[in-house]
């Protein structure tokens, strides 16, 4: 087992040079001198070359390579070209937004996804099957802005039960809370939709085993069958799809972020974008890169755990 | 008389690399220096068990897999030296049959297609010629013409494995390489394929190279015969010789073990002991040696050399006497 | 087309597809407006009356705007998933019949652009080149080329090893007939149905894109950028948001249940 893991980890390293050298090459391929796109046309040609040196544009390539590879893989991702403040300091700021949404999300997700997907798969091609799948493919065809705004429009300035502005208080429990309800179910319902989905198919695969045929057989209850056996199914399709979308998913909360104003990561990329701050574009790249790369390696290895069938030799 | 086809040490090793943190790379050699002859017009069988290694060499013949060392000449040209356009042309000049009926023909096409398209690739004949040509073809193993408008999965086992013959003749191949043509045959239609591939075999003086684990099969279709036990060759000569006086222990043992339609032979009791060994990791001296009855301590110690007293030969170190 | 019947989500996604289609073909016919055409007397009508779906903030008739915008959007949609059908299915099938370490390594480079989160690397080419329409074809259809690659080469795998494959290679066929001619036909299926999956993702792409305003530049009318607009107008006139919300909303529910009846259709595992 501790091999595996360790293989899995060794596994993840070219990879991540990989990731690195695509992203230095993708800012590098911008036309243009980055230098003059930040401080515009009419520029002194002095200012270009001192904010060229002080970016280090005007080593040579493979040193800002190299200079970028060692920095990254010590978890420096450079400073904003606009504040001048590291990206890390910028990231570690909001990150606890971005996590309270995060999980929130999760727990949104899980808590209609498995009952609905369980459902789904004990009444197969009844009722409640067909309404659950319909159900789903709305929700994952919904971009979580469209849905982000109709929700707004409904509880936040319908009914204005909830805050159409998300700037939490991260001192107050409460209002942090109260903040996260609309953004946590916005991204929460995508979710919902792939879970269910993924649970069902996992829970018609294991209701048609032969144990589970056999269990039916003695005579035990089709519920206790079901719970029993899927709530430890129901591990997999949560980890399955955490692990596969997780692109979609940082994706879908950045969208939310910026719909419902919220401080995260989200809104940081955007300012970058606006500022044309080329290096928090980098960082948070190579940032949002590492993170897919490491929740891979996670749920392979959860997978490890929950399922003995994952070879681990 | 030149033979068409001449096979020498002919070996194909796969290896697997497999372990953390310290890899382990283990090495099958699935055939380990095989050495035959097959004349114009000759059936040559190659019987043993499964894993034995027959059906890789029969298709390291064809360069299907690629060999590792040995030497395959077919009617005096290097099969291993040719590239390109020369490895295609040697190529045309063989024909294969598969085991399985179901895999061998694309599900998606037509068998007129499949079997057209042969011909057209080659430039032999293209259009309502190529049409023609594959009729003639579907004719020659014993289906209508018709049937070339109809999809795989119309036809029975039986008649998709006249298909896949009828494909292997479509390029007027001197010789067909056939990989257990038979075995996946309900046993009446088996006897109906053997009849078409001997008349075959004398309308257009086809040689064979016949993979077979039936006995009672090569003893009907070949006249020549090797038998091979863990990717080496430990008897070879005329059918009738070797199955009816085997020099090899091995040889009586797979002999004993495959049921003879005779009531007054009955009782006789195979002698097998024991597994097959795998061929990742065969016994030191003579591969048989575990499961040879007459097995002494040369045996366990060296690989029994080639001897060849009149035109058969045999690698053992105590053969049964004749 | 019975078989497709014999599906009704798939053809209820069909019918919805085929209906944006019509709408986005003959919108210089079915538009009662110029979709860029301003009208500050009339800026942000409710709907009713005059303007069907009411008007934004310069007065531009939003019924008309939507329909224009369908082209963009369909446009983006099928250029950008037809170029990574065509440039990652070929890698994938390559790869795959190739082999060995070639695969390896190819499929190595798969996962590198795997582990790029799509929206972000799209959002980050756009930024880079300029938002124009290639760029953006060019930033959707890079996150795609990966998901065909191995869509395209797990199928190959198994089928380079069918016996009617080698018998090809017995016959003297070249390669590229056994992979094009043999191998693709039997893959296509798949391929076609991931491929209406992934241009609801797609699109959704596209809009997000346009939303955060990254899309095709404005006055030209995206039903992202219509978001946009509505976003920013949400006190006063939320139908600004809600039409063009319900249109990529019923696109992309469209091309979903294409793509999902279809997978049931087309997979022998499901129907037992």
């Amino acid at each position: 087992m501790i091999f595996y893991i360790l293989r899995r980890m060794l596994a993840a390293i070219p990879t991540l040079l990989a990731v690195l050298t695509l992203v230095f090459i993708l800012v590098r391929i911008v036309p243009g001198d980055p230098a003059i796109a930040i401080l515009g046309d009419r520029a002194t040609p002095d200012a270009v070359a001192a904010l060229r040196t002080r970016l280090g544009l005007d080593r040579p390539l493979l040193v800002q390579y190299v200079t970028f590879l060692g920095a990254s893989l010590t978890g420096d991702f450079g400073r904003s070209m606009v504040t001048n403040r590291p990206i890390m300091a910028e990231v570690a700021a909001v990150l606890p937004h971005t996590v309270d949404l995060t999980l929130a999300a999760m727990l949104v997700g899980i808590a209609v996804g498995v009952p609905a997907g369980v459902a789904a798969a004990r009444h197969r091609n009844r009722f409640i099957d067909v309404a659950a799948r319909l159900l789903s493919l709305v929700g994952l065809s919904f971009p979580v802005f469209v849905s982000g705004i109709f929700l707004l429009l409904v509880f936040g300035l319908h009914w204005r039960i909830f805050p159409v502005i998300g700037n939490a208080d991260l001192n107050d429990p409460l209002d942090r809370l109260y903040k996260l309800v609309l953004p946590a179910i916005t991204l929460g319902l995508v979710m919902a939709a792939y879970i269910t989905r993924v649970t069902r198919s996992a829970m018609l695969q294991v209701l048609g085993e032969d144990y589970m045929r056999t269990a039916r057989a003695k005579g035990v209850p089709a519920r206790t069958i079901v719970w029993r056996h899927g709530l430890r199914t129901a591990a997999l399709p949560v980890v399955t799809v955490v692990g596969l979308y997780v692109g979609i998913l940082i994706g879908n909360s950045v969208l939310t972020e910026i719909v419902f104003n919220r401080p995260g990561l989200g809104k940081i990329i955007v300012g970058a974008l606006g500022q044309r701050d080329y290096t928090m574009l980098q960082g948070l790249m190579v940032i949002y890169c590492f993170l897919i790369v490491i929740v891979n390696l996670i749920t392979d290895l959860t997978y490890g755990f929950i399922d003995p069938r994952v070879k681990t030799a | 008389m030149t033979p068409l086809l001449d096979v020498a040490g002919l070996a194909k090793h796969f290896t697997q690399t497999k372990g953390f943190p310290r890899p382990i790379t283990t090495t099958v050699r699935a055939v380990d220096g095989v050495s035959f002859q097959v004349a114009p017009g000759e059936a040559f069988g190659l019987v043993g068990e499964s894993g034995c290694g027959k059906s890789t060499a029969a298709r390291a013949l064809l360069r299907l897999v690629e060999p590792d060392a040995g030497t395959v000449h077919f009617a005096g040209a290097d099969m291993r030296a040719a590239r390109g356009a020369a490895l295609v042309a040697l190529r045309r000049r063989m024909g294969i049959v598969f085991q399985d009926p179901y895999s061998s023909l694309n599900p998606r096409r037509r068998v007129g297609r499949t079997l057209a398209e042969p011909l057209e690739v080659h430039g032999l004949a293209r259009g309502a010629a190529a049409r023609e040509a594959a009729g003639a073809l579907l004719e020659e193993v014993g289906l209508p013409a018709a049937a070339g408008s109809r999809y795989p999965h119309e036809f029975s086992g039986g008649q998709r494995q006249r298909i896949g013959i009828a494909r292997a003749l479509a390029l007027e191949p001197e010789l067909i390489v056939a990989d257990e043509p038979v075995s996946a045959l309900d046993v009446s239609v088996q006897a109906q394929v053997l009849v078409l591939l001997r008349a075959l075999q004398e309308r257009r003086g086809l040689a064979f190279v016949f993979v077979s684990h039936d006995l009672a099969v090569v003893r009907w279709f070949c006249s020549r015969v090797a038998v091979m036990y863990l990717g080496r060759i430990v008897e070879q000569g005329p059918v009738s010789q070797v199955f009816s006086r085997p020099r090899h222990p091995y040889t009586q043992v797979l002999r004993d073990a495959s049921p003879v339609p005779d009531p007054a032979r009955r009782g006789v009791m195979p002698r097998v002991v024991g597994e097959i060994p795998s061929a990742a990791n065969p016994p030191p001296g003579c591969h048989f040696h575990p499961r040879c009855p007459r097995a002494t301590e040369v045996c366990r110690v060296e690989y029994p050399g080639w001897t060849d007293p009149d035109g058969r030969g045999f690698a053992c170190h105590h053969p049964i006497e004749r | 087309m019975k078989r497709l019947l014999a599906y009704p989500i798939a053809s209820i996604g069909a019918l919805l597809c085929l209906l944006i289609v019509l709408g986005a073909a003959f919108a210089p016919w079915l538009a009662p407006f110029d979709p860029v055409d301003q009208n500050i007397i009339d800026r942000l009508s409710p709907p009713g009356g005059e303007y069907v779906f009411g008007t934004d903030a310069f007065g531009r008739d939003v019924l008309s705007r939507i329909l224009w915008g369908a082209r963009i959007s369909l446009v983006v949609a099928v250029t950008s998933i037809a170029a990574a059908i065509l440039v990652g299915g070929a890698i994938g099938m390559v790869s795959g019949y190739v082999g060995g370490r070639t695969d390896a390594l190819i499929m190595q480079a798969m996962d590198v652009l795997l582990s790029f989160p799509s929206l972000i690397l799209g959002l980050i080419v756009v930024a880079l080149l300029g938002p124009a329409l290639p760029n953006l074809v060019f930033a959707i259809a890079l996150t795609a080329v990966a998901p065909f690659a191995r869509i395209a080469r797990a199928p190959v795998l198994s089928l380079k090893e069918r016996a009617y494959v080698e018998a090809g290679r017995a016959l003297g066929f070249s390669h590229a007939r056994l992979l094009f001619v043999h191998i693709l036909p039997n893959i296509l299926a798949e391929i076609l149905v991931m491929g209406s999956l992934w241009m609801a993702t797609a699109v959704r792409t596209e809009a997000s894109l346009s939303f955060i305003g990254l899309g095709v530049a404005p006055p030209t009318p995206t039903w992202g950028g219509m978001m946009r607009d509505g976003f920013e107008n949400i006190l006063d006139a939320p139908w600004l948001s809600i039409w063009p919300g319900l249109a990529i909303l019923a696109l992309v529910l469209g091309l979903n249940m294409v793509g999902d009846g279809l997978r049931d259709a087309t997979d022998p595992k499901l129907t037992q």
